[in-house]
């Protein structure tokens, strides 16, 4: 049986295959051709795409060019979310490779936030371990941590190092064995079709008796109408970096192994395909 | 950590036991009757029955209390009959013991107590000082007392023969009555105390029993230890007052309650005198409240006072019996108990709940907080109707059962308590016809403990309490249970005692009685806990999403793996500050910079580089290391850097790693983990360690393995010594075993036996290096020792003032280094002190009484008795440090072990049984029973009973054993099967392995002294392997050397020459793990000693500082 390590591998190194197009509005000089990458799912996507960048700017002038942005299929692509959940979010049953278009003018300030450098993605990865780590330990273990370690998160996350990473992840993952898990789980669900953003409450890894909570138990009370019932036709699938988890998989685990290098669980709720 | 038992009685009498472990108090159903008291010791524990008889309970072990009774048989030659019983008239009895003084015949050896059986019948002890002696055993002299041998000679007169019989405690796990002595002990014992076992581990097992009688007198028990549970008998200890209670604890703390309310302290006691001298009084804590219950731990005195109150003793120590000062504590308790690591349960007047003291430390004695021990009893919800049934058999069956406890007379008392058990019983039965009241129980308990009557009646349906003419006498139990608890007092358990000295609990255990709440869901919950280890690796969540990962990398990744990646694999740099210990001299330590740069090798694997940035009169310099090149990264003992060496094949045949040390152990252990990640990476080894390692321990207890090519003799040309990787694994042990089916046992420096989990990592090693299941806390202990020097000059005799020539006065043992108390610090800063200095006497060579060792001069030979030619002296002092880590080892308790080995064999299944053997810390023989590959740890040890205790042992092909006594003979024990485990042991012959122990696998004696040195060498299949004191070229650092025998050939055994490895500093290395194929070869007769040995240990542990002659 292969060992939970290498679930923490297989998450880390989760791939998605992109082809990016420019958009056809965009001035070129000469035709644009398509460039394919292969976009980490943990990762972000303006901290992913200089490539993609230096390449549209071959066929551009540099007059027409404006701040980067991404759509697929109409919808603007929030750069502040991992690629992962945009893919799964938003294209999870369409055939791959991903096909993102790329612009680079008319940029949709009520959809996306700008990103004038990586500095602001490291800025908003840190928050949000921050933010993860109040919740999981009231900030005690991101506290603790020197500012080069911060550094090494960010620059594990920056150049695809693991193990760079995850010498320093490790210690965010921790929490007294008598506790059973983390003061709350860090989690958020999105919603496919929905205005809101996101939801984000808090929720505990363990009951109060001292059974472990489940995904499952999660959904009763955050989104009930994610769990299909007996009898139901299933209506919604919930991803979890590209693949369904059993409802009865335990949340604190799910936290540990499938959280994001921004230390969330990101659950993706996505109607089922109707094919 | 072991399980082990905290003891309790309840109100009622009935004793319950909660394991560490455990989640509930099981009631010891073997008591028949109510007990009044109870007092743990690690392996047994005391009790006073309501019949006012002491009772014992020694816990089961697998090593069985065997007694050896001896008795000598006399002859004295005459011209007429040649050797005969005629004796002179001036001559010693014709059975008598080892002096002549006493009478013995055979017939005269009586069992002491129906508790024991006879094991066997006499018969003539053969052995003779290690050696067989002729048929009869006979040894001869000139005549009685003379120096016997086992030679007749022309002027041997006299002769004797010793008989041997044995005899085996049999009341194991049961309550059997010590016999009462009626002519000393004219009223009965209303409490018990025993404690005492640090005192000295001479004799094995020694504890030390007080009793307090109603009259207030104090009674000792002498003679108890591991061959004599039971003890002797009672010594009467005069006193200043009467007692009513007391404590005695682990070691030489001795505290009891006078009537008056004022303690007493006893004063005096030592390992040579266990009962003490003479008392001292103090006062009580309070001056208008007396004193009623003292309980005293290592360092600690707790007291309660009349009004409940709970009280601390300052500056409680063995030096200051009498500690310094009272101090205030929380809580209402009516008795106080200290256990072992001076831990602290009480027992609350307010609700008659145990509680724990939380945060007892050595730093901090007092603790923090009390914690209520909140488990529920076994069977509670079906307590009341189980209580009726026990209620009405015990009733006309409690006479009976009480005799076949005691066989010996019932003394009148007991006749009496009888009878008023049956009585008191009669309702309870009555009740029990009745089962229509079983639904609201309204069940009268009763128990006769002393003057602590008690009755409690369920109310669950608003009953009042009918207190008026049944409630204790003293102030026990007149409880008001609340009313709107569904089940009554079945909810909450009444305790009236508690005994935790049996109970091995510290600050850092992990207990889980303090958390239940109900009692149904608890023990479901404990049953999903304990088993959610095995089940989560085969649960369907977790299969769903290994299946959908490696489902989604088939999808998203392995047709798309012609595009490009988003980020590009770049060299990473970890950067720091460290110490080298420079190369050139003179040698020092000297800052640098430290860098190690990974990258993707050619092929994709991961590499990378080592530099060392120094500055060599003020120009800078580097050194670098490839980390493929790297053979092993050794944590180096220091006690103020924290230092390790960085070997590569150059620098083993250099014997001079790269030294380095880090600012904190925090840095060094991240240091260490990530180069070993980076070295393992760079050759591609991941995961456990395979079967066929080689296993080895460093003198520190590191744990290394390494993993050669399948089949080291097999190829042609094997793989040089200093090329061979090792990696760290985290534990820490001193001996380790293994075999090839992957089955590897260890033992710690505190003879605590370790069973490898097959996972890797623990220790320093966290996260990715290590595996997620399989790692454990792991402890060791062993002794720091330093010795105390003096001189002898004629006006003032032995003092501390030596000449200017001598050695410290305050030594190690070379005498070279000084070590005072003060500045001897623990090995490295992962142990920590947790004794204070004693004297010790296991010095070999004998100590007088205050541990003194005398000689002529330093340094010289010493003895433990002085002459008048001995001008010096010296005495060993020993502090225990101990050290907690994590590893892949699980412990298999309980029996400490001084060696252990596995048979080589390649199991053709993994349910085959695989012969393990050991020899326990105090030289018993051991087999252990059920190890298979799926079971490594085995089930249980099986008990060899032999003559003489037993110091090394080996097996080899053909499930031969071999072992060494600790008299030097060697004894070997042929045809051990599965179907006979233990097989016969016979005595071979006798060797003078004083000084070299080989260890043998094979069928012959290899007494070629090919190596004189320290060394550990392993031989299997033809491979040798030992461990070097000292090699060519070595520096002074490479004591233990890794070496192999190159070229061992069936018929050149000896071989070529020696191959040196890693070193040094290493203490052990197994090889069993790397038998390529079972041996299948034909043994030849045991008398042919030049035939050719395919199976071969051979181990030294004597130091010798003699260079190798190879």
């Amino acid at each position: 049986m292969a060992d939970d390590k290498d679930v923490l591998r297989d998450v880390w190194f989760g791939r998605i295959p992109t082809c990016f197009t420019l958009n056809q509005d965009e001035v070129t000089e000469r035709e644009a051709e398509a460039y394919y990458l292969l976009l980490p799912r943990v990762s972000y996507l303006t901290l992913v795409t200089d490539k993609v960048k230096k390449h549209f700017l071959k066929v551009m002038r540099a007059e027409d060019v404006e701040e980067m942005w991404f759509e697929y299929e109409g919808t603007p692509l929030k750069w502040h979310y991992p690629i992962g959940v945009l893919f799964d979010l938003h294209a999870s049953n369409s055939v791959l490779p991903w096909s993102i278009t790329v612009h680079f003018k008319n940029f949709p300030d009520q959809d996306l936030l700008h990103c004038p450098s990586s500095s602001v993605i490291e800025a908003h990865f840190m928050s949000s371990i921050k933010e993860a780590d109040a919740l999981k330990h009231k900030s005690q273990v991101v506290n603790d941590m020197q500012k080069k370690d911060h550094k090494q998160l960010w620059m594990g996350l920056q150049n695809d190092k693991f193990d760079q990473f995850w010498a320093m992840n490790r210690k965010l993952m921790e929490y007294p064995t008598e506790e059973g898990g983390f003061r709350y789980i860090p989690f958020r669900i999105y919603q496919a079709m929905s205005d809101r953003p996101f939801i984000q409450k808090l929720f505990r890894p363990v009951s109060p008796e001292g059974n472990a909570y489940t995904l499952g138990d999660l959904l009763k009370e955050m989104y009930p109408a994610a769990i299909t019932n007996d009898g139901e036709q299933k209506r919604y699938q919930v991803v979890i970096h590209g693949i369904e988890p059993l409802l009865e998989t335990p949340l604190q685990w799910l936290s540990e192994h499938l959280s994001h290098p921004d230390n969330f669980l990101h659950i993706c709720v996505v109607p089922t395909p109707s094919d | 950590m072991p399980v082990s038992l905290l003891w309790a009685v309840d109100v009622y009498g009935r004793v319950y036991g909660l394991s560490t472990a455990g989640q509930q108090w099981d009631q010891c159903r073997d008591a028949q009757m109510e007990f009044k008291r109870v007092t743990a010791a690690q392996q047994c524990c005391w009790g006073i029955a309501c019949d006012n008889n002491i009772y014992l309970n020694v816990h089961a072990s697998d090593l069985s209390i065997r007694y050896q009774e001896e008795t000598y048989e006399n002859q004295r030659w005459n011209p007429v009959d040649g050797f005969s019983e005629r004796l002179l008239p001036s001559d010693r009895w014709q059975w008598s013991d080892v002096t002549g003084l006493q009478h013995q015949p055979l017939d005269s050896f009586q069992l002491p107590s129906s508790s024991w059986e006879w094991e066997g019948d006499w018969y003539v002890d053969e052995n003779f000082e290690g050696e067989p002696t002729e048929k009869g055993g006979w040894t001869y002299a000139i005549d009685f007392p003379a120096t016997y041998t086992k030679d007749k000679k022309w002027n041997s007169c006299v002769r004797r023969r010793r008989w041997l019989r044995y005899r085996k405690y049999k009341a194991m796990d049961t309550w059997a009555k010590i016999p009462s002595q009626h002519t000393t002990l004219p009223d009965p014992f209303s409490d018990i105390s025993c404690g005492g076992w640090e005192i000295s581990e001479e004799p094995r097992g020694r504890l030390c029993l007080w009793a307090v009688s109603l009259q207030g007198k104090v009674w000792f028990r002498e003679g108890i230890y591991h061959h004599n549970p039971e003890g002797a008998s009672w010594e009467e200890v005069l006193l200043p007052g009467e007692v009513v209670q007391i404590s005695c604890g682990p070691a030489d703390l001795v505290w009891a309650v006078l009537w008056e309310g004022q303690l007493i302290v006893r004063e005096g006691i030592s390992r040579d005198c266990p009962k003490g001298a003479s008392w001292a009084i103090v006062e009580s804590p309070s001056s208008d409240v007396g004193a009623t219950h003292v309980a005293v731990g290592n360092n600690v005195v707790w007291v309660v006072t009349k009004d409940n109150k709970v009280w601390f003793r300052r500056g409680v120590n063995s030096h200051n019996p009498c500690g310094s000062g009272w101090i205030s504590m929380v809580g209402e308790m009516i008795m106080i108990n200290v256990g072992q690591n001076d831990q602290v349960w009480a027992i609350s007047s307010e609700d008659r709940a145990v509680y724990f003291r939380q945060g007892v430390t050595s730093s901090e004695l007092s603790g923090k907080t009390w914690k209520a021990i909140t488990v529920p009893r076994d069977g509670d919800r079906s307590h009341s109707s189980a209580n009726l049934e026990k209620g009405s058999a015990d009733g006309p069956e409690s006479g009976k059962t009480s005799r076949d406890v005691g066989k010996a007379t019932p003394t009148v008392l007991e006749e009496d308590t009888i009878s008023h058990e049956g009585d008191a019983k009669a309702p309870c039965a009555g009740v029990a016809l009745s089962p229509s009241q079983s639904g609201s129980p309204l069940d009268t308990q009763w128990s006769n403990v002393d003057l602590e009557e008690a009755q409690s009646q369920q109310a669950q349906t608003g009953a009042v309490l009918d207190s008026a003419d049944t409630c204790s006498l003293s102030s026990v139990a007149t409880y008001t249970l609340a009313m709107e608890d569904p089940y009554g007092g079945d909810e909450h358990p009444l305790w009236a005692w508690v005994s935790g000295g049996g109970c091995s609990v510290d600050s850092h255990s992990q207990l889980s009685w303090f958390n239940s709440v109900n009692t149904a869901s608890l023990v479901q919950s404990v049953l999903s806990m304990s088993l959610s280890v095995s089940p989560a690796q085969t649960a369907a969540w977790r299969k769903q999403i290994f299946e959908q990962l490696s489902e989604r990398t088939r999808r998203e990744i392995d047709n798309f793996k012609h595009y490009e990646q988003a980020i590009e694999q770049s060299v990473w740099v970890k950067k720091g500050s460290m110490q080298w210990w420079r190369d050139w001299k003179p040698h020092k330590w000297i800052d640098v910079h430290f860098a190690l740069e990974q990258f993707s090798g050619p092929e994709g694997n991961k590499d990378g580089i080592l530099f060392i940035y120094y500055n060599y009169y003020e120009e800078k310099k580097y050194l670098h290391a490839f980390i493929n090149e790297v053979t092993i990264l050794v944590p180096v003992l220091n006690d103020s850097k924290h230092t390790f060496a960085i070997y590569t094949p150059e620098r083993t045949k250099q014997r001079w790693p790269i030294r380095l040390a880090a600012a904190t152990e925090l840095e060094m252990h991240d240091w260490l983990a990530l180069l070993s990640v980076s070295c393992c990476d760079s050759r591609g080894i991941q995961g456990p360690p395979a079967k066929q390692a080689i296993w080895s321990i460093t003198c520190k207890g590191d744990i290394f393995v390494s993993e050669p090519s399948p089949g080291l003799e097999a190829v042609p040309y094997p793989t040089p010594c200093d090329q061979m990787f090792w990696r760290q694994v985290g534990g820490h042990l001193h001996i380790v075993e293994c075999n090839s089916v992957g089955i590897v046992w260890g033992i710690g420096f505190d003879h605590t036996a370790w069973i490898y989990t097959g996972g890797y990592g623990g220790g320093f090693f966290q996260g990715l290096a290590s595996s997620t299941d399989n790692i454990y806390t792991q402890t060791d202990v062993k002794s720091v020792y330093i010795y105390e020097n003096q001189r002898w000059n004629p006006v003032t005799g032995y003092t501390n003032r030596g000449l200017p020539t001598d050695r410290y006065m305050w030594s190690d043992a070379s005498g070279l280094h000084e070590c005072t108390k003060a500045n001897t610090k623990p090995p490295s800063p992962q142990w920590t002190w947790v004794s204070e200095w004693a004297i010790d006497y296991s010095v070999s060579g004998g100590t007088d009484r205050e541990g003194w060792q005398y000689a002529a001069d330093f340094p010289a030979s010493y003895h433990g008795y002085k002459t008048m030619k001995d001008f010096v002296r010296r005495r060993r002092w020993a502090r225990k440090c101990k050290l907690t880590t994590t590893g892949p080892w699980q412990e298999v308790p309980p029996i400490a072990l001084s060696d252990v080995t596995i048979l080589p064999c390649a199991a053709q299944s993994t349910v085959d049984m695989v012969p393990v053997w050991a020899i326990s810390n105090k030289g018993d023989v051991l087999c252990r029973l059920g190890v298979t590959a799926l079971t490594p740890a085995g089930s249980s040890w099986l008990h060899v009973g032999t003559d003489q205790p037993f110091k090394s042992i080996s097996i080899g092909a053909a499930s031969q054993v071999w072992a060494i006594a600790r008299d030097g003979s060697a004894f070997y024990r042929g045809s051990v099967s599965p179907q006979n485990p233990a097989g016969p042991l016979d005595q071979v012959g006798h060797y003078d392995f004083t000084s070299h122990i080989y260890r043998h696998g094979g069928n012959t004696y290899h007494t070629a002294c090919l190596f004189v040195g320290d060394f550990v060498a392993f031989v299997l299949g033809l491979q040798v392997w030992i461990i070097a004191d000292k090699v060519q070229g070595s520096h002074s650092l490479s004591c233990g050397t890794v070496c192999h025998r190159l070229a061992v050939q069936p018929m050149q055994p000896k071989g070529q020459s020696w191959d040196y490895g890693i070193g040094g500093g290493w203490d052990h290395i197994t090889v069993r793990g790397n038998s390529v194929e079972p041996p299948h070869i034909r043994f030849p007769s045991l008398t042919d000693t030049s035939s050719p040995r395919s199976l071969l240990e051979v181990r030294n542990t004597e130091v010798d500082s003699s260079t190798s002659g190879c």
